[in-house]
């Protein structure tokens, strides 16, 4: 019997959508976050605090990723515009969801896109849904050995936030260990340890998201 | 469990190189799978059997080449397996590795029955025929 040689990506299609969306969001100048971590990891809060910081300055959308619209509600209280994706329980966004959410968004009126997926660890990590900064969210309290356990996710992060180090007295939490994971998975991955709960450590975040935000938008410009 | 979505691309490349050949039958894919790849063979498997029903790869053979992780040593250029607790080097203890394998995920191959009037792919011999 006949062997047809294909060599094709299995995520081709997505990823091929997922491009297709990122060069609309470049045409606009806006700049999109994919959020990722565990369920309780700090996505919203962490959301919440850097809507909060940036809202004066930044015109800033938010889409969740989930079944039903708490998480949406608290964020819509901001005073930004908000829709939800919803993903009838499935464990991870994807392109083709995200972009039948995307219409429901104003470009023209962004500056920054936060889209907060599903609270998952492995399946998020396949699927590229179009953002251009994957932020990787740990937190304290999951342990040192996450980057060991979920490679792709943090093979895949461009960012990597560490939450809740308010507890790291409490907790035995490697941090030596937990960081020599993530750098050989991902050498140089932009790093901010940070408590949602007290703000520290956010100054250094939002100044870096600022900067990234006015590229995307002097790349329109130029 | 991404799987579902995962399959039902699998199916779509699958059905689609071999319509391209004129194929009247699917019998077997071969996917590469690397180990960090996270995707579970049973759950594809699983979802397989159900999605597939009624095409042309109904009952196909799934076959999985599964591709270790491994890692260069940055330091003493050794490379091999990765140790998943330690992330170090087995043979000087370094922690200065690069992954060289184990993100592969792809199709790699379909074995089909072609049509009888169809050309047979270049250099493939038609033994069903």
């Amino acid at each position: 019997m006949p062997e047809i040689e294909v060599v094709e990506d299995i995520m081709s299609v997505n990823d091929r959508l997922a491009a297709q969306m990122q060069s609309q969001m470049n045409a606009a100048g806006v700049l999109s976050l994919n959020i990722m971590a565990s369920p309780g990891g700090g996505k919203t809060s962490i959301t919440r605090r850097t809507i909060e910081a940036l809202k004066d300055d930044l015109r800033i959308g938010y889409m969740d990723g989930d079944v039903v619209e708490i998480d949406a509600q608290h964020i819509a209280k901001l005073g930004v515009p908000t829709t939800l994706i919803n993903t009838g329980g499935d464990c991870h966004l994807d392109a083709n969801k995200v972009s039948l959410a995307l219409p429901r968004m104003d470009l023209s009126a962004l500056d920054l896109l936060v889209i907060e997926n599903v609270g998952n660890l492995i399946c998020p990590a396949a699927w590229k849904i179009g953002a251009h900064v994957n932020v990787v969210i740990a937190s304290v309290p999951e342990g040192s050995d996450k980057p060991y356990k979920y490679p792709a996710m943090f093979r895949g992060a461009h960012v990597l936030i560490l939450n809740k180090i308010d507890l790291l007295p409490y907790i035995d939490f490697d941090l030596d260990y937990f960081r020599h994971g993530v750098e050989v998975l991902n050498p140089g991955v932009e790093f901010f340890p940070v408590s949602a709960k007290t703000g520290e450590g956010f100054d250094v975040w939002i100044d870096w998201l600022c900067a990234q935000v006015e590229t995307k938008k002097a790349a329109v410009s130029s | 469990m991404h799987e579902m979505g995962i399959t039902q691309s699998l199916l779509n490349i699958a059905l689609d190189h071999a319509q391209r050949a004129n194929a009247t039958r699917i019998n077997g894919l071969t996917i590469v799978v690397g180990e960090l790849s996270s995707v579970v063979d049973d759950s594809v498997q699983f979802y397989w059997d159900f999605i597939s029903q009624g095409t042309i790869a109904e009952k196909a053979t799934l076959n999985f080449k599964r591709i270790p992780a491994a890692a260069r040593c940055t330091d003493c250029g050794h490379t091999a397996p990765l140790d998943r607790e330690t992330y170090a080097c087995p043979a000087c203890g370094s922690g200065s590795l690069a992954i060289v394998a184990g993100e592969e995920f792809f199709l790699e191959s379909i074995d089909v029955d072609l049509a009888a009037s169809s050309p047979a792919p270049e250099q493939k011999e038609t033994s069903h025929a």
